[in-house]
């Protein structure tokens, strides 16, 4: 075995490590820790990256001596490992975009925490990525919840107080709903692992014994999820904990946290339960239902919205649809368009929500539309780079956004008449009401009309905010312009994953 | 910003006006000006009875019992869709397969293995110790950092800076009056109760963590008792003489060696055992004291974080502090 081998092991257990080091350490060495560990698992999980590319193979790889159903494993395909390079890349940036912010929202004796939550939780996503067995998908979700409401928590305020409260209650309903499923599915099947359980699951389908608890199973599966990603029915919680967190949480939990469990959904829904169980019991139908009601209602409340990171925290809901109705549409493209969009909102969002604490700050600390008027002429930067995620969002080409809504186009040509109707027609829509919002934000910060108060306000020069809507920028114009590449990839990938 | 507990913070949400369900109400006064016959409210009079069409005074009465009739359909809602849902899983257990029966699925070459070679694999007669530290190891390695990430929540949530407690006496005057103000009232028949149970508790705990590889127990059981021992002394003797021996600095430390030895040990036994690498790890003699290889001090390691932890809540929530 090679080393290189052992690296997505070693990303996930050290991560836990430093966390725990994160919180006995002075808030600014914790910080100088997590960076380099954050910059040593994105270059690790590049090399992975390469390494499946090279052998163009998955591997299982074991934890511990023993084989599989008895022990753990982890499987490390092209897809998890392309997965894993964005998300700890996107975890990295995030945190450095919104470093100020850190210090400034956290009580100062406290603020070391924040870097051992976010350990933790990059442990956790890494974790989520690469598992091969139901109970430790669990584990790894049980750090995930706790940690991600620790992160909207640690800005102490009231409101996030009650944000958090609300977060944590829905998120904890998930992952009941999401263990009942697991216990159940042990029930019938007598396994965890992902492949024996696809085994079983196929001779009991094939038998139709059981017929009721697996439905009910997926059903739980998909609630379970559905409520931990903000899926339409199930968002309350989204626009209260998103919009008041500092902007490192935000784009983090709207960037990473919300696609960690949708990667498990999938996961499930490919490895365990196979696409014909999916089809046959319609879940697919109702994800894509909702998927679509995400992406007109998402965008009607980012509408009405008035507080910027309320909006964008809505547009998180609408974006989630996406790759709900990409998931709905259970065919091959559908999968590529719902990967293609994990990945370009994981690069997308993040900018948008640092770039808004960027105006923030040159606002007086104020988050509603009014006085943000003319921040992109206070904060240059962070107006090209708002301006260029909102571009995104909307799906000009040349921008990340733009390959989502492409592939979706191809996913939806290629299924049947009505379910092609209703996603163009969806996709249609909701890029007009995108624009309705997003439009008028990059007119209102670059307007000459600023109030007089912040008038000659000018953003404090930070090289790590400046360094990290940078790479955002490249990031997003890279992968709009040269989507061929990674879309390649996500397709080998897919090819791996079973699909 | 000022450092004080949740609750406090809340509070102040409240009377910052934030909520602002008072202003819902009318003040007496406000009551009286309704009340005087002017022709402004001989119009809202009649606005709420008679001569107005039907629609009109449907919208009005929504106005006024609308907020209700919401509360009371959401309150209808959730107890019906509880209900379906309990109904709907109660429905489902009654279809899987009996608990305990020779078919169940459960039951299968997984489980044999777990009972009939724990012994010659890990070296433990305790077969869940087996199961849970080397078997599965990694899934506990998860849980064990579970309850870390849960204490430092509570610790991010609860804790008062220590600056706002000079000589045992809050500064903040938010916070005078309530719980952490006080130290525990130390009663005779606790003390001396105390005096017997504490030892017998870390004695007990300990004896558990130890034989957790050949008898039921281990380190999640054994590291609760430690913690019930902690905490029962703290709630006797108070919380100066807990902190002589257990005190932020200890507890950190113990929490943070602990985490970090069971996270190495785990990463050398998964990385030994996932490149095929002898371990050289001595399983020692099943039965005894020392066997199950690095299960022992897993199961140590795991004890002394569980014991921070449960006395990290008890001391978070109740004093705020450690």
């Amino acid at each position: 075995m090679e080393l290189v081998q052992n690296f997505p092991f070693l990303t996930i257990v050290f991560s836990l490590t430093c966390g725990v080091f994160c919180a006995v350490l002075k808030a600014r060495t914790a910080k100088r820790l997590c960076l380099c560990w954050l910059t040593l698992t994105t270059v690790m999980s590049l090399a992975v990256l390469v390494y499946t590319m090279r052998t163009n193979g998955y591997y299982v790889y074991r934890m511990g001596k023993w084989n599989a159903p008895w022990g753990n494993e982890i499987r490390v395909g092209i897809l998890e490992a392309l997965m894993a390079s964005v998300f700890s890349g996107v975890m990295l940036l995030s945190l450095l975009g919104g470093m100020h912010h850190i210090f400034a929202d956290c009580e100062p004796e406290k603020a070391n925490l924040y870097f051992t939550m976010c350990s933790l939780l990059m442990s956790s996503l890494f974790a989520l990525i690469y598992t091969n067995d139901l109970f430790t998908a669990y584990v790894f979700v049980e750090i995930n919840t706790i940690a991600s409401c620790a992160l909207v928590m640690l800005k102490s305020s009231a409101r996030t107080l009650v944000a958090t409260t609300r977060y944590l209650i829905m998120s904890l309903l998930g992952s009941g709903l999401f263990l009942l499923g697991i216990v159940t599915l042990y029930g019938i099947t007598g396994e965890l692992l992902m492949e024996s359980i696809a085994e079983k699951v196929r001779e009991i389908f094939a038998s139709g014994a059981y017929s009721l608890p697996l439905t009910v199973i997926i059903g739980l599966f998909s609630v379970g999820l559905a409520v931990k990603s903000a899926l339409f029915p199930f968002h309350s919680w989204l626009p209260d904990a998103h919009g008041n967190a500092t902007a490192s949480s935000s784009a983090i939990l709207s960037g990473l946290v919300l696609k960690g469990y949708i990667i498990v959904l999938i996961k499930i829904f490919y490895r365990v339960f196979g696409l014909d169980v999916i089809v046959a019991k319609q879940v697919s139908q109702f994800l894509f239902l909702f998927g679509v009601c995400a992406m007109i209602f998402g965008s009607v409340g980012a509408i009405r919205e008035r507080d910027l990171k309320r909006m964008l925290a809505y547009s998180s809901v609408a974006q989630v649809g996406y790759i709900y109705v990409g998931i709905g549409l259970h065919s091959r493209l559908g999968m590529v368009a719902a990967c293609v969009q994990i990945i370009a909102h994981a690069i997308t969002k993040p900018m948008l929500f640092i770039a808004a604490g960027g105006f923030i700050d040159v606002s007086g600390g104020h988050k509603s539309m009014s006085a943000l008027t003319g921040a992109g002429r206070r904060d240059p930067l962070g107006g090209v780079a708002f301006t260029v995620g909102a571009l995104s969002m909307i799906g000009i080409p040349f921008f990340a956004g733009f390959v989502t809504k492409l592939h979706l186009t191809q996913g939806a040509l290629e299924s049947g008449a009505a379910t092609m109707t209703v996603a163009l027609a969806a996709i249609a829509v909701s890029t007009l009401l995108n624009a309705l919002y997003y439009v008028p934000v990059i007119f209102n910060i670059f307007s000459g009309r600023e109030s007089g108060e912040y008038k000659g306000l000018r953003v404090r020069w930070r090289a790590d905010y400046a360094f990290s809507l940078v790479c955002f920028i490249a990031l997003n114009i890279g992968f709009g312009s040269f989507s061929r590449i990674v879309v390649g990839v996500i397709r080998r990938g897919l090819e791996l994953f079973g699909m | 910003m000022r450092n004080d507990g949740a609750f406090a913070r809340l509070v102040r949400f409240v009377e910052d006006g934030t909520f602002q369900e008072e202003s819902f109400t009318l003040s007496p006064a406000e009551k009286a000006a309704l009340d005087t016959d002017t022709p402004e409210n001989r119009w809202l009079t009649s606005v709420q009875h008679s001569e107005k069409p039907v629609g009109a005074r449907l919208m009005s009465w929504f106005a006024d019992k609308g907020f209700d009739l919401f509360n009371n359909l959401y309150r209808i809602a959730s107890v019906f869709i509880c209900v379906t849902l309990i109904g709907v899983l109660l429905t489902v257990v009654s279809f899987l397969p009996a608990f305990g029966s020779a078919d169940n699925p459960a039951v299968n070459e997984v489980v044999e293995r777990y009972v009939s070679r724990s012994i010659e694999e890990t070296g433990t007669t305790n077969a869940v110790a087996g199961m849970i530290s080397a078997y599965r190891g990694f899934d506990t390695l998860g849980e064990a950092h579970v309850l870390f990430v849960a204490a430092c929540s509570v610790i991010i949530l609860l804790r008062v800076d220590p600056s706002e407690r000079k000589h045992g006496r809050l500064l903040n005057p938010d916070l005078l009056g309530e719980d952490l103000d006080f130290e525990p009232n130390t009663d005779l028949i606790l003390r001396k109760a105390a005096k017997l149970l504490v030892p017998l508790s870390f004695i007990f705990g300990l004896y558990v963590i130890l034989n957790g590889t050949s008898s039921p127990g281990g380190g999640f059981s054994g590291g609760a008792l430690m913690g019930a021992g902690l905490i029962l002394s703290s709630t006797a003797f108070g919380f100066k003489r807990t902190e002589r021996f257990f005190g932020d600095e200890m507890y950190h430390v113990v929490k943070t060696a602990c985490l970090t030895v069971y996270a190495l040990l785990m990463a050398y036994f998964i990385f030994m055992g996932a490149n095929g690498f002898e371990d050289h790890v001595w399983l020692g003699v099943p039965g005894g004291i020392v066997s199950g290889g690095l299960i022992l001090p897993i199961n140590a390691a795991v004890g002394f974080e569980v014991a921070c932890t449960m006395y990290c809540f008890y001391a978070l929530f109740r004093k705020g502090g450690l």
